[in-house]
């Protein structure tokens, strides 16, 4: 590692060549504003508000794309400075409409903050908004272009961190807009609704599309029977809503907080993690010791991935785990294994999921599979940051919440199923239970590291009684490309399958990063919240999806054994070819 | 249909253009002229066939075509009216003769006439400053035009 040397104020700071001056003022405890740059992407030097001085320099640098040199010395803050950074953010806001208050980032927008933290109390320039409607076609993210600052994260994001390519700079100047190509309705074109330009978005300009008064309408009706289930990825990612450092569990809290919002029943989707694991395993094991169906198999709970595939890999669908995700398969036997135990009507049945995902409210009606029930199986989808929002709109205290458990029957989880919300995650829970289908025993040690990180794309050899499985573990979007190469020339060339069972989440980090989970995601906080979902996997009482009681129970008393006829019905979807551009 | 159909058939020689080009960097903007010069304008099944000759998103494409004023997305009249707006033209009244041709045709600025006859372009500097202001239709270059004199210009091609 090359180690350079340079000062920030004077002050001395030692770091790897190759950062930027953002980063080495960090290293000193200097906070440079910015409003496009995003640790997550590389430097674009759009926004102009991180300028900086060269000591002895007239010259100005943009700390977001100068790279540290040997014996640098950069002053960060003056009263020069000061002003040119207030200059640009009163240019910016003579493109940005005024209206905060009714804005979907009201509270949590970066442009509002700077504008606060630097006193702008007038506009000196004048207005001139673009006058474009809201591009509201799909079921998850609205684009607003009034409120767009050109910052080009969203477009970055798009194509370099999900290689979909849904958004583009179209135009040129002060009439540059970001949009799909041709300026296509969002909908019409190739966007798998991942979100995560919303959760890169500085501001309003794009959101998720808020639910939640539907929400609150639906528990003050007395017709309808509320039941709620949370992914895994929310409990660690909701207390950064409340000040809480990200990575704190805060399962207990919820349930209790749902209670209070006046729900009837509190399930947990990491049950139905379970219960994809015993179907997901099973058919694996069932591919690989039949030799009947594709190889390798690739996984399919994340609905961003699976519309990615139906569009840019429809050859790969015979590849795909028929099992549902475990947000769909929770609302299949909600509405029919739990209504049936409780004697509720299903069509009283109301069913909601708080997910970390924006892609999820286009997953419950991505086709008829999804009513496998006779009715909707979910209902209504929250992402983490609506139900945040409904918690504080709701008066609860949640910090003050006591602990509370979820409902039987499809509450209780095992660790293995809070890891979905990782990546490596699913690959791991998978393994822990084929394991023990393929031996009749269970794993001496259920911590799989090697499919374990941060690496875009991770692969390995796992042994199960001298089967060596290969494993391949791949996230963001644009990093699976290599990955599905990969097999498709194996495949057409006729030459063994490199991998056994692949996993893909499209959000990197995978859900726990999902593009509706609180904002200011970074690698740091990714990390974060991997471990919390580490430790409650750790703290859980049984670690494998087979061990879980209530899903022991639910094959007994309802689906049979896994594959089964009724779980086929219930629990198992199909794909088909998607167009990339709809028109 | 059939006459859109034939409308976006690449001949044998931009086909051959194209491969020759795949591999080369920049070779979108060299492209995109080339399927200009073809078809007059690049439409939306153009780029599309563009996107999948170049193995090449349909965004990226987009974000090229509209960068540049030079490509057209729309196809333009059999007469395209090109009024110059650059300095001299514009001081000399080429705005003038912009609202003037709108009403005589009934369209905007990069609009083109129902019956496919007539496209209006706002164009910079064609290089002929001394005839300010100039229009040109079809290469055939006007300039001291007034107003009064539209009408007939425009009936020579009607």
């Amino acid at each position: 590692m090359n180690i350079v040397h340079m000062k920030i104020n004077g002050m001395p700071v030692e770091i790897e060549a190759g950062s930027n001056i953002l980063a080495a003022a960090k290293k000193v405890h200097v906070n440079i504003p910015a409003l496009c740059y995003h640790p997550d992407l590389p430097a674009w030097a759009a926004c102009g508000l991180c300028v900086v001085k060269q000591e002895n320099s007239p010259k100005l640098l943009r700390a977001c794309a100068t790279p540290v040199q040997e014996n640098l010395s950069i002053i960060t803050h003056d009263a020069e400075l000061y002003q040119i950074r207030k200059t640009v953010i009163e240019m910016i806001m003579s493109t940005h409409p005024n209206t905060c208050l009714t804005c979907g980032r009201n509270g949590t927008c970066e442009l509002q903050r700077f504008a606060a933290e630097f006193g702008v109390r007038e506009q000196p320039y004048e207005v001139r908004l673009v006058d474009l409607p809201q591009d509201t076609s799909t079921t998850s993210i609205v684009l607003d272009p009034t409120k767009c600052i050109k910052c080009g994260r969203c477009v970055q994001v798009c194509q370099q961190m999900q290689g979909v390519y849904a958004l583009e700079f179209i135009g040129r100047g002060d009439q540059t807009i970001m949009s799909p190509a041709a300026c296509l309705p969002l909908n019409d074109s190739p966007c798998i609704k991942c979100g995560q330009c919303s959760a890169h978005c500085p501001v309003g300009a794009i959101f998720e599309k808020d639910e939640t008064r539907t929400f609150v309408r639906a528990v003050s009706d007395p017709d309808k029977h509320v039941v709620v289930q949370i992914a895994p990825a929310v409990r660690v990612a909701l207390g950064e809503a409340f000040n809480l450092p990200a990575g704190t569990i805060t399962t207990g809290k919820i349930y209790a907080a749902l209670r209070r919002l006046g729900v009837a029943k509190v399930f947990d989707t990491n049950f139905s993690a379970d219960l994809t694991i015993m179907e997901e395993g099973t058919e694996l094991v069932k591919r690989l010791t039949t030799g009947k169906g594709a190889i390798p198999q690739i996984t399919s709970c994340c609905p961003a991935w699976t519309d990615y595939m139906e569009k840019f890999y429809p050859d790969m669908i015979p590849n795909f785990s028929t099992a549902k995700s475990p947000m769909m398969m929770q609302g299949a036997v909600t509405k029919t294994y739990y209504a049936e135990k409780a004697g509720v009507d299903p069509a009283r049945i109301y069913s909601v999921a708080i997910m970390p995902c924006t892609a999820k409210k286009f997953e419950i009606s991505r086709d008829d599979n999804m009513q496998a029930s006779g009715f909707a199986d979910v209902d209504l989808v929250l992402t983490t940051r609506e139900f945040a929002r409904l918690i504080k709109a709701s008066g609860i205290d949640f910090l003050k919440l006591t602990d509370e458990e979820a409902d039987s029957p499809i509450g209780a989880y095992a660790g293995a199923g809070t890891i979905f919300g990782n990546t490596g995650g699913v690959m791991e829970a998978a393994l822990r239970t084929a394991y023990n289908l393929i031996t009749g025993e269970d794993m001496a040690d259920v911590n799989i590291e090697a499919v374990r990180g941060m690496e875009g794309v991770r692969s390995g050899e796992v042994d199960i009684n001298g089967m060596k499985l290969r494993v391949a573990v791949a996230h963001g979007m644009a990093n699976v490309g290599t990955l599905l190469d990969e097999i498709r020339e194996a495949r057409d060339s006729g030459k063994e399958p490199p991998y056994h069972f692949i996993e893909v989440m499209a959000c990197r980090g995978g859900c726990i990063a999902g593009g509706g989970q609180p904002y200011a995601t970074t690698d740091e906080v990714r990390a974060q919240r991997i471990a919390g979902l580490y430790t409650d996997d750790e703290k859980s009482e049984t670690r494998c999806s087979h061990q879980n009681p209530e899903i022991q129970q639910i094959y007994k008393e309802y689906l049979g054994e896994p594959l089964s006829e009724k779980a086929h019905q219930l629990l198992h979807t199909t794909y088909h070819e998607r167009k990339i551009y709809k028109k | 249909m059939s006459i859109m159909k034939e409308e976006n058939i690449f001949s044998k020689e931009l086909i051959a253009f194209i491969e020759e080009w795949k591999e080369k960097p920049g070779n979108l903007i060299m492209v995109l002229h080339r399927v200009q010069e073809e078809f007059g304008f690049i439409s939306r099944e153009s780029a599309d066939k563009v996107a999948l000759m170049l193995d090449m998103p349909l965004a990226t494409i987009y974000g090229v075509l509209s960068f540049y004023h030079f490509f057209k997305m729309v196809k333009p009249g059999e007469h395209n009216i090109q009024i110059c707006l650059g300095t001299a033209c514009y001081l000399k009244g080429g705005d003038a003769l912009v609202d003037e041709l709108t009403n005589l045709l009934g369209i905007e600025l990069g609009g083109v006439t129902e019956d496919g006859k007539f496209s209006l372009e706002g164009v910079r500097c064609v290089g002929c400053c001394g005839l300010a202001p100039v229009i040109s239709i079809g290469g055939e270059v006007f300039g001291k035009v007034t107003k009064d004199q539209l009408p007939g210009i425009i009936s020579k091609y009607n």
